[in-house]
Formats: C-alpha cells, structure tokens, sequence
C-alpha cells in the first residue's frame, strides 16, 4: 500500500523534483536534538545551576546557534544539493547580511551610548 | 550589428542555458527558491527587530525590568507548543509524500490546533504584561519587546491562516501537485517561524532574566 502509492506520487515527475524524499527518522531526529537543545538552556536559566551569569549565557547562546543549525538541515532542509545550492547560497548570504546588521548596531549604539553621556555631554557642552 | 551578436554565439555558448530550462522547469518549479528568497528577506526584517531590542533591551526608563516581568514557565510552554507544532508538520509533509489524504489533513490541522494554542498563550501574557503596567509606551524596552514578539506572533498568525486555506484546498483538490508545492512552502515558512522563535526565547527572554 504504502510503496505503491509512493511510486504513484513518484510517477508524476512533478511533486518529485520539486520535493526531494524526506524521512520520518530525520524530522526524529531533529525534533530530538531540539527539545534536548531547548530543554537546557530552560533548566540552566530556571535553576542557575551555573552560578556565574555570563557562562549560562554563553552557553544558552551556543545552544540556540546549535538548534538553529539543526532546525535548518532537519526541518527546512537546506544542503548543497537543493535548488542546486541556491537555498543554501542565499541562507549564507543572508546569516552574513543578519550577523552585521545585528552584531554592527550592538557594537555602534553601545559605543555612542557610552561616549555620549548625557552628564558627559553637558560638561563637553560649553567648551569650544 | 546588435542582433548578430545575440545570434551568433547562440547555438555554441547559449545552447547550455536552453537545454537546462527545457527539462528543469516545469510550471511552479522556481516557485519554492522564490518563497525561500521571501523567507530570507523576512529574516532581515527580524533581523533589525532583533537589532534594536538589543539596542534598547536596558533602557528601561524607570519601568520594569525584563526578570520582574518574565514568566519563565510561560514561555517554555509556548516553545513547546511551537517545537511540537514542527515535528507534526513534518509528519504531514511525510504523508503527503506517501500520498496520504486524510493523514496530511489531521498532521495539518493539529498543527494548526497547536499554533491557536501558541498564539493564545502569547496574547494572554500580553493583557497580563499590559495589565501590568507594562505597556508598549512605557519604555523603549517594551516597546522594542512587543514589536519583535509580535511581529513573531502575526507571522504565527497568518501562517494558522494559511494552514486553514491549505485543508480547504486539499479538501476540495486533494494531494495534486500545486497543493503539495503550497505544502512544501508552507512547510519552509512554519520551520522558519520556529527559527526565529529559537531567538526570541534566547536572546529575549532567558539573556532577559539572566541579566
């Protein structure tokens, strides 16, 4: 039942080329990874096992660049084979576009924060 | 002089872009590249949301701070309403493949049952928030807090919609092959919401209550 229908939807050509095969193990496992990836960072946020903040932030950070990874290949499916390496062209250019624009704005708002002080500015003010 | 130019390479060098486009594109075939184009675009957007809530993320104006507002146990249940949403629609996308009709539609339909539940909690920890006092005018965090969660929100909204759009069409079509391309971008564009959740819960909620 199950293959005779499959090769059906393989007849039409059309369905085929535009979905490549996905498995029911890969959605598994990535689905696994990700409430294991999700799950941690909740549990070291909501306990503060690590006593230290900024090392649970690191860690909570590494975490979500980890599932993002893996959400990308498992579930939106993006490899070299694709649209023929399209998708994947476009992701890496647009990570790149994401980490400026977000990395670029943290980095010069927080240096205008801090050369720009209001009390700092009012001591500057009247000096020539 | 123009016109010799254009024709006369045409069967040597050109030749190799016709043979391409005569097997490789049927109708709709560029239709799933051009929706990831879209997505990627879309992630800019969320991209300079992310942007200025960092920018803004400490300035509270007097008002609340992020560990004072927060609820944690909240949040995780909608990150679990959203994952759960993914792998279920993952299962209809396996049951569409193995031409499954009646498969396809429940996947979907719990998926969507799932996104309600999702964009309910949301809502309901907004009127709490702004029961609170903790309203979008009350300081620039709030305000770039609700812009990017609710800009995360309307997208989890429209895609319910779309979802309920989809069963009508395979209620009335069933599984041909333009109803699985709109699965398959469906698919892309659920999977990307949850991407971008990945960050919300991150960067928004659990670096909130950390800081």
């Amino acid at each position: 039942m199950n293959d005779a229908t499959h090769s059906h939807a393989d007849d039409h050509g059309h369905g085929h080329d535009e979905a490549p095969h996905f498995t029911r193990r890969g959605y598994l496992i990535g689905f696994l990874l990700s409430v294991v990836l999700t799950a941690v960072p909740f549990w070291l946020v909501m306990t503060g096992v690590l006593q230290n903040a900024q090392t649970t932030a690191i860690v909570i950070v590494a975490f979500a660049v980890v599932q993002i990874l893996v959400h990308t290949i498992c579930f939106l499916h993006v490899n070299t084979r694709a649209e023929g390496g399209w998708t994947l062209m476009a992701y890496v250019f647009t990570a790149v576009i994401v980490l400026i624009v977000i990395a670029g704005s943290l980095w010069i708002m927080y240096h205008l924060n801090t050369n720009m002080m209001p009390a700092a500015a009012m001591e500057m003010g009247p000096q020539p | 002089m123009a016109a010799d130019a254009l024709t006369e390479p045409h069967a040597t060098e050109l030749s190799f872009y016709d043979t391409e486009d005569a097997h490789h594109h049927e109708a709709g075939g560029s239709t799933l590249l051009g929706f990831w184009i879209y997505l990627m675009s879309d992630a800019l957007i969320f991209a300079t949301l992310f942007a200025t809530y960092g920018v803004l993320s400490t300035s509270y104006a007097g008002g609340p701070s992020p560990r004072e507002i927060f609820e944690l146990p909240l949040v995780a249940v909608n990150t679990a309403l959203l994952l759960t949403s993914s792998i279920t629609y993952g299962f209809a996308v396996i049951a569409m493949q193995d031409g499954k009709l009646r498969a396809t539609q429940a996947w979907l339909a719990l998926t969507g049952l799932l996104g309600i539940g999702f964009v309910a909690i949301e809502l309901y920890e907004f009127a709490n928030l702004i029961h609170e006092g903790a309203t979008p005018m009350r300081s620039a965090f709030l305000s770039s807090f609700f812009t990017l969660v609710a800009t995360h929100g309307l997208h989890v909204t429209f895609g319910i919609i779309w979802l309920g759009t989809m069963l009508v069409q395979l209620g009335q079509r069933g599984l041909i092959p333009e109803n699985r391309r709109r699965i398959m971008c469906l698919s892309m564009f659920w999977h990307f919401l949850d991407v971008v959740w990945i960050g919300v819960f991150t960067f928004v909620y659990l670096l909130g209550v950390l800081r």
